[in-house]
């Protein structure tokens, strides 16, 4: 309750700063402190993900077996999984709000910054348990990011115990992470700041925590029924003892589907906050924007069986789930439409953070396209398992939610730092990135038209054109990424400053606050009109 | 102070929002077999035990197919007696399945029924299945597991063929690797 408490007038005026030295990350309940920290965690975690996805496509650069073991390949897979979903983008999206919700609602640090010190600090504990398992006997999980019983029970490696417990703790992480994130929106808003002003970044990041608290316990309780399967005799899963593996596939998904809007919904919101900016006008469509996020978050719980159209759901099922699942086309072209229409007739100009919205827009609309493709159930039964979903999720989460994070990066940065941005290094890596990324994965929707199955080391010759032009891609688009650590390292050292607004167009409480940041800010409640 | 209050109120809410849902997760799984229970879906058979004698419809017949899988690592030979019945809706069928243990070693095996089509299971009633408890066997032993049905003269139109099938499980106490070790004593998984 410190944090209430320094909101009154006359307790702690004076603007005390950091503390020195470790300690101050390790014991900060200071929210600018905790977000930097969630961001180059999740930075660090992009970057082993990353290797492992290089590492990937050049085991895949040609037909046969040339780099790695069969085996570790479908450790490679799952591990990058695990790690760009929870160690990547879901820190990265925690570390923005914990920056950006209590400087855009006016509020002088998160509801309960203990708590939130905490989820920060038991996730490199969990990665730490995670990325060990690949030097266990045994190897590290190989059976995917979607562990599917009973490959990840009965025929699971040692090491999925340690698994288990890695996605407990990053469960415990994101729940206290959700909670305080609604806390704080919903308790300390700035006086005049109602919740139709809320700046869309903070309206996509209270619907997400919500997702977040209704579907990451479901996670916890599959992965505990995991446990027990494998440690204590149950049959959740075991059709011997009269369980269900489908029943696995069922809880996985109540869970997954909601997880993959977790991953896009701040994006949404990031967008919309930078889209305006670089128009200089206001964004298009405000309420219907809030409303288009809560109907894709209220329907996200209604469609998780098109993930398993193929196991044998009886044809009412399938109508169902399909229509549910385009009937999400409908709030999420709302979104697509109010950005466009946001720079119809605009002043635009192309500086970097606008660049990555941009590309966000076209490419995630192409995600969404193969995505409904996806979603008609009788042509899914050729699609399920090929490389045509694999450039379907990519598509929505690299340049969907990666490319939304940098443009993130990009547009705060300088609210962080203080300092000016090397433009032209930025748009350098804007054009590596935007021309790798489509190399990596575009052909990777013919490979799975043509019927090439996902988590395969090897493959028939006809494949090859195009997984050489993929890996030639992934190489491009992994190095470029080199760019983005130096344009955060730069902007970090440079002496250049920027005015409180930063860009011309910018408006928000965020942007009255002096750049760099103070590190206390709003400890008087700024009001709003 | 009322701002402290109104966000110890909203955090116990959603702390108990959390462990809700983590109970829901586990509510899934019973759920999950009511679902199945009440559409017939999954090929699940819920219709065991005596039935009441019916008419007997000879103006039809159904082909009942019978089908046996072992499970992977599973030694047992196994298999019907007949593979393919002509059955009245309405007449009671005996058949059986036979099994035999060809290692040295004590087993106990479960096997677990599956009908398709899906539909066709809530009009099947099970008598009598060896699949209502685990069956165990001496190494070399050998063993007709009895099997009686009888078809729903409500069964659709439609349906002219019943697939049967059985997929036997490794439960001995004493397998190693695997995590259920419980012969489900006396109890049907079904």
């Amino acid at each position: 309750m410190s944090t209430l408490d320094t909101a009154a007038p006359g307790a702690h005026e004076e603007h005390h700063g950091p503390a020195t030295g470790i300690g101050r990350w390790l014991f900060t309940t200071n929210h600018k402190d905790i977000g930097t920290l969630y961001l180059w965690f999740s930075l660090l975690m992009f970057l082993i993900g990353g290797v492992m996805a290089l590492l990937i496509r050049s085991e895949l650069f040609q037909p046969g077996l040339q780099l790695v073991e069969p085996g570790f390949f479908n450790q490679l897979t799952t591990m990058h999984g695990l790690i760009m979903v929870f160690g990547a983008v879901m820190p990265a999206f925690v570390g923005l709000a914990n920056w950006m919700v209590p400087l855009m609602i006016g509020a002088p640090d998160m509801a309960l910054p203990r708590m939130n010190n905490w989820s920060f600090w038991i996730l490199p504990f969990a990665f730490a348990i995670l990325v060990s398992t690949l030097f266990m006997d045994g190897g590290a999980p190989n059976f995917g990011w979607t562990f599917y019983a009973p490959l990840s029970t009965t025929y699971a490696p040692p090491s999925v115990t340690y698994f288990i417990f890695a996605i407990h703790i990053m469960g415990a992480s994101s729940i206290m992470g959700a909670i305080n994130i609604i806390a704080t929106i919903l308790n300390l808003r700035a006086p005049g700041m109602t919740m139709m002003k809320l700046p869309l970044f903070v309206w996509t990041w209270l619907i997400t925590a919500f997702l977040l608290i209704a579907v990451m316990p479901v996670l916890a309780g599959v992965v505990t029924m995991m446990l027990m399967d494998i440690h204590f005799g149950t049959s959740f899963f075991n059709a011997a003892g009269g369980g269900d593996p489908v029943l696995f596939q069922h809880v996985f998904w109540f869970f997954g589907h909601p997880e993959v809007y977790i991953m896009i919904l701040p994006a949404f919101g990031i967008v919309s906050q930078i889209i305006p900016t670089f128009s200089r006008k206001k964004l298009f469509g405000y309420a219907s924007m809030v409303y288009a996020t809560a109907s894709i978050a209220i329907l996200s719980f209604l469609v998780w069986a098109h993930h398993m159209f193929t196991v044998g759901l009886p044809l009412v099922g399938e109508l169902f789930f399909m229509f549910a699942t385009m009937l999400i086309a409908v709030p999420t072209g709302v979104k697509v439409f109010n950005w466009v229409a946001t720079m119809y007739r605009g002043s635009l100009t192309f500086e970097t953070p606008m660049l990555f919205a941009i590309a966000f827009v076209v490419l995630f609309t192409i995600g969404g396209f193969s995505g409904l493709m996806l979603a008609i159930a009788p042509v899914d039964f050729q699609y399920h398992d090929t490389y045509f979903v694999v450039a379907h999720f990519h598509y929505v989460l690299v340049p969907g939610a990666i490319f939304s994070i940098m443009a993130g990066v990009y547009y705060w940065l300088p609210k962080w730092t203080g300092h000016a941005l090397n433009e032209s290094m930025g748009k350098f890596h804007f054009w590596c990135s935007f021309i790798g990324v489509n190399i990596t994965f575009f052909p990777m929707h013919f490979l799975g038209l043509a019927g090439m199955p996902r988590r395969i080391p090897d493959y028939a010759l006809q494949f090859a054109d195009f997984n050489m032009v993929a890996t030639v891609g992934a190489f491009i688009f992994g190095f470029s990424q080199l760019l983005f650590v130096w344009n955060v390292i730069h902007c970090i050292r440079s002496r250049e400053t920027v005015s409180a607004q930063v860009w011309e167009g910018a408006h928000g409480l965020e942007w009255e606050v002096p750049s760099p940041a103070p590190y206390h800010t709003h400890t008087t409640p700024p009001r709003v009109e | 102070m009322d701002a402290a209050q109104a966000n110890r109120r909203l955090i116990l809410r959603l702390l108990m929002a959390s462990v809700l849902m983590f109970g829901f997760g586990f509510a899934l799984v019973p759920l999950y077999d009511v679902f199945c229970k009440v559409t017939g879906l999954n090929g699940r058979i819920t219709a065991t035990g005596p039935v009441d004698a019916v008419a007997v419809d000879t103006a039809r017949s159904v082909k009942v197919r019978l089908i046996a899988i072992n499970n992977e690592g599973m030694p047992w030979a196994f298999g019907p007696t007949e593979s393919l019945l002509r059955v009245n809706p309405g007449e009671m069928k005996q058949t059986a399945y036979r099994a035999s243990n060809p290692t040295t070693r004590r087993m106990v095996a479960q096997a677990i029924p599956s009908v398709s089509p899906g539909e066709a299971a809530q009009y099947l009633h099970k008598i009598n299945c060896f699949c209502f408890d685990s069956q165990a066997l001496e190494g070399g032993g050998a063993i007709d597991m009895p099997l009686m049905f009888m078809i729903d003269t409500d069964l659709p139109e439609s349906i002219h063929t019943i697939t049967l099938s059985y997929t036997l499980f490794d439960i001995s106490p004493d397998k190693t690797g695997t995590a259920e070790n419980d012969t489900q004593e006396g109890g049907s998984p079904i």
